[in-house]
């Protein structure tokens, strides 16, 4: 489905943990905690001989016991939390789990077992209740899977980093944050300020029993921040989502500047409490590719996922108005010709880049929608077929564009969307430009309360901050904003975009799809955009 | 081998494995307090999609959490590796953050021993529910619906949970739980018809997969070719899941620090909040009871507080906001523990009585991408799906097409006609059994609508 979900961003596991008792066990171990100052990384991980030996095991009882075909993903991951207010720190956790999941093909159906105990015996006893599991599927089986080949992969794989988040010492982050919230709480009006930084090490061992053994390092970082100002009766929030995680080290939260950014961040939340509200009305719509990533990741990102279009999500992340594919695929005209939009796992500190996916496919970049035309969908191993008729049209082959991807070890992997983005124009244009083009509008930054409607056609976006637009020239902050949309006729209405220049990586964590419901972690570029004559609601209380 | 013969019951820890990690746990620690949670979860779902089965699978996983404390300083450390180099090491980096960490002013002393009631929220018949129970079940609902030309899709889990808390002043507890959920979609194959039906229960013999398949493939059926109505104020008649879809909401906004700090519906001017005002219709009242067979939650929280019957809003009136320890003792009153489940009063008529005293209004099925836009009125925007439909003169006359709101379950509650008989539903969006919720449908006048859907 899609929901970014919110509280899910300043993270997950440990925070859960330190609160108190999920249902769902949700993360952990510390087996190299104390060499944290010196962190293991995959090159360690794959030398160590029991994880080949532990997945050479599996895949020998899977098929021994009657597997056509099966993976084995043994995944350790480190996440580490801190999160402060005001001027004390609320939680500081630092948390490993690690354990594997047996993925099995048996007559056409899946089978599926996982398990934290990383024990011959259990390994073995997991293959074969993943197989089990097949069979007990095969009796509710119509049409049985049929995998796109896919070349052995073998190798290594790691996130860009310049620092590892683990290395850097706890005081170093606390300080950072206290800085920060010091510097948002020095501006009069802002009355609360809550800080966090969240990182994320996994390492996956992947194997198959087509032959591919790779070994992935991937990095995860967000430092994020919420300023509220209280005036009586009445208050006000600004989230720093213009500092979007990514796939990055330390470095990253370094180059946030929370300290400067702070001050701007509590600044905005004073000035939203004497803001004038909206009018209700149309307007043309500047809009920042802080705010422009959600828009994308919720109305062309989703809808484009071939299992919603296929009807697999039905029952909860939904279907799409993009379909059936016969009638879509190089049909459907989705928007205006500036719209070009791209997948990919490779841009630079994007969060979903990487190596191999999670059935040890290479990703490629691939065009979905080109100069305002649905090309193409996101694809797994399984899906790539359902197109077969497609690409043997356009003369390329039927493979898997590498969008399978699972949560944890105990997830079973499935398809969940690349980075998907909008590609920038050719002529140099930026945010000023925009502005001074648009006579009646607004221009809105960051992105804020969001949802759409389970085929993606009818949205409804807010967002951080919102300037209104007269004559070409920004004259005031505006509050209360939302616009509704429909999906096609939103960017049918985009009508400038901005240059490489104003290209921008937004994202999230909590890219949400699947039940049990699994989280994704995705990035969406995007330049500076202009949208012409879109309805504005006020959200103002109405009651 | 048969299948039978694989399927064992699920997996977890019991109260002597729990006593004894904790044991070993806390015998590595040299904090001045040391607090050790431990969780440990089978998870075993199938889904089906376009009538068969597509995916399934089970995981086993046990986590420990360490809680270490020198005087005012505090840190965590969680792991998945239970020997006795995993919990030391967990122990270690626990200790190690809390040195690092600066004093909190807010830190509260570990509890002592505490007294607990038995929890009522296990079943044997969920623990041990297989991946052929569910295919049979699978069966129920697909097979029907494959025969009459429709699409079903779905999901099933069952959940087993054991938990424990304990910590070096002497405090232990544990409680073992389960948890089981279906819910099924169904669809007309050329997607104009949408339906969908849901049950969750910690027991899962309460759950009847055929009926919900029936239901399910009823508003299919009936909800082919919607037509499109004005959006604006309706009166409306929703569904019990409808109403805990919202009602949840008002549940999550109890939090008494958010409200004396003025950032909360229920904020009052000058650091006052709204315990004792009236904020909704005197009929409603909300009530937390974990030993509440029907809706049933752990008796006791993650610090290892006994969790207790709670009113919430008693006849409209705020008679308990969710205050934790430090907030209850900075504010000289009694701590609360926060809401986990919740059950809302409610009326004797059935929901074709609300429907059959509607001269013109909207029946909804249920909502989706429920998103908060204004947490000072808790307003919320969302849409309705699977199943909507128009009411004339107290008969179902068409499907509608979806609709978007913008309103706020308080507003809505103080809008109230009618309440009929409380059930139990599944209120959470992912279709998981999430938090324990039992709510009545009810019957509301104006409620804002803003846009429609061509979504089905």
């Amino acid at each position: 489905m899609a929901p970014t979900r919110r509280d899910f961003l300043t993270s997950a596991a440990s925070a859960a943990a330190l609160v108190g008792i999920s249902s769902r066990a949700s993360a952990t171990s510390t087996v190299d905690a104390l060499a944290a100052l010196a962190p293991s990384d995959a090159a360690i991980a794959a030398a160590e001989p029991n994880v080949r030996e532990l997945a050479t095991l599996a895949l020998d009882a899977a098929k021994s016991a009657g597997a056509d075909y099966a993976d084995v993903r043994f995944v350790r991951n480190r996440s580490q939390n801190l999160s402060t207010r005001e001027q004390r720190v609320s939680g500081i956790s630092d948390s490993e789990t690690y354990g594997f999941g047996v993925r099995t093909l048996v007559n056409g159906a899946w089978g599926f077992a996982a398990s934290r105990d990383l024990t011959k015996e259990e390994v073995a006893r997991v293959a074969k209740q993943a197989v089990a599991q097949a069979r007990a599927n095969r009796s509710a089986l119509v049409r049985p899977v049929v995998l796109a080949p896919a070349p052995a992969a073998n190798g290594t794989w790691k996130s860009p980093i310049e620092i590892d988040p683990f290395s850097v010492a706890i005081e170093d982050k606390v300080a950072l944050l206290l800085a920060a919230n010091q510097a948002a709480l020095a501006v009069k009006g802002a009355r609360f300020v809550s800080s966090s930084m969240f990182f994320l090490r996994e390492e996956k061992t992947f194997a198959s029993t087509d032959g591919s053994f790779t070994v992935q390092t991937i990095y995860r970082t967000q430092p994020a921040m919420t300023v509220t100002a209280v005036a009586s009766g009445d208050f006000a929030t600004r989230e720093s989502n213009d500092v979007a995680p990514r796939g990055l080290g330390y470095e990253h939260v370094r180059d946030a500047k929370l300290v400067e950014n702070a001050a701007k961040w509590a600044s905005d939340a004073v000035e939203k409490l004497s803001a004038k509200s909206v009018d209700v009305g149309r307007y043309d719509l500047v809009l920042h590719p802080s705010h422009l990533w959600l828009t994308i990741h919720e109305s062309v990102a989703h809808p484009t996922e071939l299992d919603r279009a296929m009807g697999y999500e039905a029952n909860y992340a939904g279907t799409s108005f993009v379909a059936p594919p016969e009638k879509v695929l190089g049909i459907l005209k989705y928007g205006s010709a500036l719209m070009n939009i791209r997948g990919d796992r490779t841009q630079h500190g994007s969060l979903s880049a990487c190596g191999w996916d999670d059935e040890g496919v290479k990703p490629e970049d691939f065009d979905i929608i080109t100069k305002g035309t649905f090309v193409d969908y996101h694809t797994t191993r399984e899906q790539a077929p359902w197109l077969d008729w497609y690409y043997k049209k356009l003369g390329r082959p039927t493979r898997s564009h590498g969008c399978s991807y699972a949560q944890t070890w105990a997830a079973v992997q499935f398809q969940r969307m690349p980075n998907v983005s909008l590609l920038p124009g050719d002529k140099d244009i930026g945010w000023e430009d925009l502005i001074s083009a648009t006579d009646r509008g607004i221009a809105i930054i960051g992105d804020g309360s969001f949802s759409i409607d389970q085929q993606r056609y009818n949205a409804q976006f807010g967002g951080q901050v919102f300037y209104e637009i007269k004559g070409g020239k920004i004259v005031g902050m505006l509050k209360d904003v939302a616009y509704q949309m429909k999906t096609p006729d939103f960017w049918a209405s985009l009508d400038m975009i901005g240059g490489p220049k104003s290209y921008y990586l937004g994202g999230a964590f909590g890219d949400a799809k699947g039940q049990p419901v699994q989280v994704n972690a995705v990035s969406h570029g995007a330049p500076v955009t202009r949208f012409r004559n879109v309805n504005v609601i006020n959200t103002g209380r109405t009651g | 081998m048969t299948l039978r013969s694989l399927a064992l019951s699920a997996r977890y820890l019991s109260r002597e494995e729990c006593t004894a990690i904790a044991k070993r746990t806390l015998s590595f620690a040299t904090a001045d307090e040391t607090r050790v949670l431990i969780t440990s979860t089978s998870l075993a779902n199938t889904r089906f999609a376009v009538n068969q089965i597509s995916t399934g699978g089970d995981s086993f996983d046990s986590v420990v959490t360490v809680i270490s404390k020198f005087g005012k300083r505090s840190g965590a450390s969680s792991t998945n590796q239970l020997d006795d180099d995993g919990l030391r090491a967990a122990v270690q980096m626990s200790e190690r953050v809390a040195k690092l960490s600066p004093e909190d002013p807010e830190a509260m002393p570990e509890l002592g021993p505490q007294t607990y009631r038995e929890g009522v929220n296990w079943s044997d018949v969920t623990a041990s529910q297989d991946p052929a129970t569910r295919a049979t079940a699978v069966k129920k609902i697909a097979d029907p619906a494959k025969s009459a030309g429709l699409v079903s899709t779905g999901f099933m889990e069952a959940i087993t949970n054991a938990q424990a808390v304990a910590n070096n002043k002497g405090l232990f507890a544990y409680n073992r739980s389960t948890a089981s959920v279906l819910t099924t979609t169904v669809r007309t194959a050329d997607g104009t018809g949408s339906g969908w039906a849901g049950a969750t229960h910690h027991d899962w013999s309460k759950i009847d997969p055929a009926a919900l398949g029936g239901r399910a493939t009823q508003k299919a059926k009936t909800s082919v070719n919607a037509v499109a109505i004005e959006p604006g104020r309706y009166t409306v008649v929703f569904e019990p899941t409808a109403v805990g879809n919202l009602v949840q909401f008002i549940a999550r906004a109890f939090n008494a620090r958010a409200a004396d700090e003025g950032r909360s519906f229920f904020s009052l001017p000058g650091g006052k909040n709204k315990l004792g005002q009236k904020v909704v219709d005197e009929r409603v009242t909300i009530v937390s009871d974990p030993f509440d067979p029907d809706v049933a939650s752990a008796p006791f929280a993650g610090d290892g507080l006994p969790t207790q019957r709670v009113v919430w809003i008693e006849k409209g009136v705020v008679k308990n906001l969710d205050y934790d320890r430090y907030w209850a003792q900075k504010q000289g009153r009694a701590p609360t523990g926060a809401s986990s489940a919740i059950r809302m009063s409610g009326g004797t008529a059935s929901l074709d009585d609300l429907i059959r005293s509607t001269t013109r209004g909207l029946l909804v099925t249920r909502f989706w991408y429920l998103r908060p836009v204004d947490q000072r009125t808790i307003l919320y925007t969302g849409l309705t799906r699977d199943g909507t439909f128009l009411i004339e003169n107290g008969k179902i006359t068409k499907p509608v097409k979806n609709l978007r709101f913008n309103d706020s379950p308080i507003f809505m509650l103080n809008n109230l006609e009618a309440m009929g008989i409380p059930e139990r539903v599944s209120a959470s969006e992912g279709g998981e059994p999430g938090q324990a919720i039992m709510v009545p449908p009810i019957k509301v006048r104006d409620f804002n609508f803003t846009s429609l859907s061509d979504a089905v």
